[in-house]
């Protein structure tokens, strides 16, 4: 795991389950993600790594189980979760960019908002933001002005606004076409070799096998498997993602 | 038809103003009832939403005289000897109301409706800055979602312009109760009814056309 078994837990999931009415999508996943980690996750479709995902910042309700984000139990109903939040940047499969706002309102709108800097700072600050992933021009442009990557470019650029310290992202490629893929996934890189925090689903296997410090096969809700990328990817061990493994590569 | 234009035409403009002041109270209410149950009816609360369409099921379950008469005749009455308080309403309260209960409740599912059209990821992005609920309904959500509301919206008001003239079964002076007492007076049906029907026709075109100039203007500069 790539020596961030000593560091900080960042995230600390035990027991969680997870039902759609009657239907249970996580059975029971428990897993420590530590400061500094590029943890990917991979599984076939409806094997809940989306919702594991989007459960650890609560954008699903959670049945079961507990997890802490940064010390803060947020399956406890007293914790703020706006606050936790604030610090847990989240990148969608399809970009939700704010359609009613140009590019640098949509990076301003929750800085400004949540008082966390002036309306000069936030501007500054997101400006920055937009050089880091090579959208700065674009900062006047709608959303419906943008490709793909552009808009997912943007979309890591409004996260990384509030200066989060773990970013989530959910399937961030998978809606691109394919020549765009490229430059958002290097914009991923580099925030990884900055020391963010990451955890990803994603197909990109060749992505996860260059920059994830661990990467995890789910399926059926549970956690199948996990190891380095070269444990899981050049050498499985579970009949289940060596099938999956068969499939995809 | 001239003779009605002379004798009775500042008194038929009067009444077509009484008609617009009846329209604009009620719709003023019926924006502020069919957003709050519009909202209601989209907040993640069973009770919330039933409440709304409760609401929604029974002014659209009633048509609106008889609405009308209920709280014109049948709740003074009902408050007076059940709980014997002395209420009276005004023509022009009881028909604001009258008006304001049976828009609010088209409002509201035009609201929900509108609301429900924006793409979920739009709350969900919102959320996960750490915007609270109602902040991103406030900036995110509602501003995309009005945008599709306009057009019902401004239709909805033309309808209840329209209604207005049910309310001259209560008694209050507007249009089409004050061109019955014109006909009353002159026998002059045809030329009476004629030119109230083309008063209506002026007031909702000039609505119309007011609508399309800030649809267009709500749409300009964005792709």
């Amino acid at each position: 795991m790539a020596g961030h078994e000593g560091k900080n837990v960042k995230i600390h999931v035990s027991h969680l389950k997870k039902n759609f009415d009657k239907l249970e999508v996580l059975k029971d996943i428990s897993i420590d993600i530590h400061e500094g980690e590029v943890l990917v996750i991979i599984g076939p479709s409806g094997s809940g790594k989306s919702t594991f995902l989007r459960c650890l910042n609560l954008l699903e309700e959670v049945t079961s189980g507990e997890v802490v984000v940064d010390g803060a139990v947020i399956t406890d109903k007293k914790t703020d979760i706006n606050k936790v939040r604030e610090r847990v940047g989240m990148v969608f499969q399809h970009f939700n960019l704010f359609q009613n706002m140009n590019v640098l309102r949509n990076l301003t709108l929750a800085p400004v908002d949540l008082k966390k800097a002036s309306k000069e700072q936030a501007r500054d600050n997101a400006l920055e933001m937009l050089r880091k992933v090579g959208m700065e021009d674009k900062k006047d442009a709608y959303p419906a002005q943008l490709s793909g990557g552009q808009k997912q470019r943007v979309a890591i650029a409004r996260a990384l606004c509030m200066h989060p310290d773990i970013m989530l992202f959910d399937e961030p490629t998978s809606a691109l076409d394919p020549e765009m893929v490229g430059e958002v996934l290097q914009v991923m890189k580099q925030l990884a070799s900055d020391g963010m925090t990451m955890v990803i689903v994603t197909h990109e296997i060749g992505f996860a096998r260059e920059v994830a410090d661990r990467v995890i096969f789910m399926d059926g809700g549970y956690i199948i498997e996990e190891g380095t990328p070269k444990e899981i990817f050049s050498n499985p061990k579970e009949p289940r993602t060596i099938d999956f493994l068969n499939k995809v590569l | 038809m001239a003779r009605i234009m002379t004798d009775y035409g500042p008194l038929l403009l009067r009444a077509m103003g009484q008609t617009c002041l009846l329209a604009l109270w009620g719709l003023f209410f019926a924006c502020i009832l069919g957003m709050f149950f519009g909202l209601l009816s989209v907040l993640k609360n069973k009770a919330c939403n039933l409440i709304a369409q409760l609401f929604v099921d029974i002014i659209r379950g009633v048509p609106m005289i008889v609405l009308a008469y209920f709280i014109y005749f049948g709740v003074p009455y009902g408050l007076n000897t059940l709980a014997g308080a002395k209420v009276t309403l005004s023509a022009l309260q009881a028909g604001t109301i009258c008006l304001a209960l049976n828009c609010g409740a088209y409002m509201a599912e035009i609201i929900r409706a509108g609301i429900q059209s924006v793409d979920i990821g739009q709350m969900e992005a919102a959320r996960s800055l750490g915007l609270p609920y109602w902040r991103a309904m406030q900036r995110v959500v509602l501003p995309q979602a009005i945008r599709t509301m306009i057009p019902s919206i401004i239709n909805q008001f033309i309808i209840t312009l329209k209604d207005t003239s049910i309310l001259s079964v209560i008694g209050f002076p507007e249009l089409v109760n004050t061109a019955k007492n014109v006909v009353a007076n002159t026998f002059m049906s045809f030329q009476t009814w004629i030119i109230v029907a083309i008063m209506y026709l002026i007031v909702i075109t000039a609505l119309a056309k007011l609508a399309k100039v800030l649809e267009r203007r709500l749409n300009r500069g964005r792709a």
